[in-house]
């Protein structure tokens, strides 16, 4: 009696397991609680930091509030769960946030047995090396002896061993635990090399050096680190509906809406942009959402070329070159599936 | 006898060399006494007259006040730039509740600091500082989390700042105290399946690191709940605070109970107390009053321990300054935002330490010899 009372328990757990991760059921339980739980880094400038009256702001925040428009055209309807990155995981997996938007690389592990499902990469990152131009160094080839200044911890610090070892080099690692120490150890002259993603790199360069003329970012990129928000496995409408608004807003780019001149693109008589802005029906109702979905995204947080401008384009202090996120029509990597 | 007074007042008293009195005296006498001590004051005056100058330097006279802008900071040799704690004050104090409210964790602030000062005073330890605390703590939560009165509701995700780090370490040692009391009693208990309770529990949290009962509590126990059922993350690292501190205290307290002669004991029993009543009238108020030493070491290091709830993404006070950071126009503050909240952590457990200092002459004065 008491093991089949055991068993009933252990099924009936199962079965709630299994419902909670039903198709569907993501889409139905955030809108009956009227909002997103979106998990965000708890400080990583340009992509996801609060401001000094505690708003979030950033690539991968604004994201989440891509999701919540497309849902509830409004992106105050999401609420940020910021987590370490031992956290992000068991957060994902536990259903304690609906998505995640922390800077997470793609990895094949991570999809398999972690259990996410990684909607379209929003920025493609990769480790680079800066040294001083007293050095005289042009490529990283010539790194051999150098010292390297490199945060703990992290992939960073095992990619840096990777590529000395590969190319038969030697180094002394200065390691530190905050970035922010590393990047005043190399600033300080500690060592000749820092080394952490290129575009932390450029964001260092911009506004924490000196004098940024003085600093050259190598052109060897050693890892790749596609970041992309994910979701869990076992709800392929809500993974649909991350994806689909991340392309939404990468296809707003290539076809040149932004959210300025989004209305005159209502009379459009192209099929694509009447697809995407919702003119005419259909791709809204594929997805289980409303058939502006689209229009709200981009109207509310603007084209992928606007929201990278805004959190960490040329004209913010990080002051990052759009590189492999430009646009394939303009040689970088961001491409959209058809909306069709 | 005569004579004494006759000598005094026909020789008066001759003034003693220049070189033992005064200034001069005193540098001689302390700092010049000896060569050794001549060659240390020198290369410590040395030292200091290194160190000193540029630090002043870049605290006051090259820094830039409070009203700075990141960019006015950014420039060459130029001092702290004050401004970041201008800019990100309220941050720092509040974390990410909503901006217009922000007065109530203000006034959550001053609630904790009257109570704990009330506390400290003799005078006020009586019956109704427990309704006190009651009042004030139901105050604070209605504060905190609003919903009531006319106040919008807070979730108590969006807490941070000095507030968390407060109610985290003041609740948790509040209701970790008489935890541990029981726990220490129960160590030594003459009763089996409590003392052998009472072992395993402190053993088995003294065992483990502080850092990983609180993934425990954030990272491993959601994933034992069924899918949508959520308790809320603040509790579990509340929770698990205080279960870190009352086997700490409660081996601090042991110790306290350890020193009493076995005297105490037995003229308790002889009047003919019971378990209870020799406890608390006989046992306690001497043990406790022993243990204010390492009960105070465990009050600082817990206060300062709250600062690891970091790592499961809550904005103690620590994190706010490190969220802070992170904003792209003001990066690489470091310096004045460690500081900054280093002297608010600082003017805590300074405080906690000279009441202790005072707390233990006035309660230790029998011992005193």
């Amino acid at each position: 009696m008491k093991s089949g009372l055991l068993a009933a328990a252990a099924a009936a757990m199962v079965i709630g397991a299994v419902s909670g991760a039903q198709a569907g059921a993501t889409l139905d339980a955030v809108k009956a609680k009227g909002f997103v739980q979106c998990g965000v880094n708890t400080g990583l400038a340009g992509f996801s930091n609060p401001d000094s009256s505690g708003n979030w702001s950033g690539l991968d925040a604004d994201y989440c509030r891509a999701v919540a428009v497309a849902l509830f055209n409004d992106p105050t309807k999401v609420k940020f769960t910021p987590l370490s990155a031992q956290q992000r995981f068991p957060a994902i997996q536990s259903g304690e946030v609906d998505m995640l938007s922390r800077n997470t690389t793609a990895t094949l592990t991570r999809d398999t047995s972690v259990g996410l499902n990684f909607a379209p990469v929003t920025f493609y990152d990769g480790q680079g090396f800066m040294v001083s131009n007293k050095l005289g160094v042009k490529s990283a080839k010539e790194l051999n002896g150098a010292t390297v200044c490199v945060q703990s911890g992290t992939t960073t610090e095992l990619n840096l061993a990777d590529y000395f070892r590969a190319n038969n080099m030697s180094y002394n690692p200065v390691v530190i635990e905050s970035q922010d120490e590393v990047n005043a150890a190399f600033f300080a002259g500690r060592c000749d090399v820092l080394t952490t993603d290129a575009s932390g790199l450029a964001g260092v360069r911009a506004s924490v050096a000196p004098n940024p003329a003085d600093y050259t970012i190598l052109p060897e990129i050693i890892s790749k680190e596609p970041l992309a928000p994910a979701v869990r496995h076992g709800d392929e409408q809500w993974y649909d509906i991350v994806k689909w608004v991340v392309y939404a807003t990468i296809d707003a780019e290539e076809k040149g809406i932004t959210s300025k001149n989004l209305d005159q693109f209502l009379n459009s008589q192209n099929p694509d942009v009447q697809r995407l802005l919702g003119t005419s029906a259909g791709m809204g109702k594929a997805l289980g959402l409303d058939e502006k979905w689209a229009y709200n995204v981009i109207k509310t947080m603007g084209n992928y070329g606007e929201i990278f401008e805004r959190n960490v384009g040329a004209n913010t202090p990080l002051k990052l070159a759009r590189g492999v996120n430009a646009l394939w029509t303009n040689g970088g990597l961001q491409y959209a599936q058809p909306l069709r | 006898m005569t004579d004494n007074v006759h000598s005094a007042a026909g020789a008066p008293d001759e003034r003693p060399p220049s070189s033992s009195v005064g200034l001069l005296g005193w540098l001689r006498g302390n700092l010049f006494n000896t060569w050794y001590n001549a060659l240390l004051t020198v290369l410590i005056i040395g030292g200091l007259m290194r160190v000193i100058p540029p630090l002043l330097d870049w605290l006051i006279f090259s820094a830039h006040g409070f009203g700075a802008q990141a960019t006015e900071c950014r420039v060459p040799d130029s001092g702290a730039c004050w401004g970041f704690v201008g800019d990100k004050l309220r941050f720092i104090m509040f974390g990410t509740f909503p901006y217009d409210q922000q007065w109530r964790p203000l006034v959550t602030i001053a609630i904790f600091i009257a109570l704990l000062l009330a506390s400290c005073d003799r005078r006020f330890w009586k019956p109704w500082l427990a309704l006190l605390w009651a009042a004030g703590l139901a105050a604070v939560s209605v504060l905190m989390w609003g919903g009531v009165f006319g106040l919008t509701y807070v979730e108590n995700a969006l807490w941070g700042g000095l507030p968390l780090t407060l109610i985290l370490s003041v609740i948790g040692l509040a209701v970790a105290f008489p935890a541990a009391i029981l726990l220490a009693l129960g160590r030594r208990s003459d009763m089996p399946a409590i003392r052998v309770i009472s072992v395993t529990y402190i053993e088995l949290i003294r065992g483990v690191p502080l850092i990983s009962l609180l993934f425990m509590a954030s990272v491993m126990f959601p994933l034992f709940l069924p899918t949508g059922v959520t308790i809320d993350k603040l509790l579990r690292a509340q929770v698990a605070f205080i279960m870190f501190a009352a086997a700490y205290m409660a081996e601090a307290i042991r110790g306290g109970l350890q020193a009493i002669p076995k005297g105490q004991y037995e003229a308790g029993d002889a009047l003919g107390l019971s378990y209870w009543q020799n406890m608390r009238k006989v046992v306690l108020p001497q043990a406790l009053a022993i243990a204010i030493p390492p009960l105070v070491n465990t009050f600082i290091s817990f206060f300062k321990d709250t600062s690891l709830v970091i790592i499961i993404g809550l904005y103690d006070l620590l994190g706010t300054a490190k969220a802070a950071l992170t904003d792209p126009a003001w990066r690489g503050f470091y310096r004045e935002a460690y500081l900054f909240i280093g002297l608010i952590y600082w003017a805590f457990c300074f405080f906690m330490s000279k009441y202790s200092q005072k707390l233990e002459r006035d309660l230790n004065r029998s011992h005193r010899r």
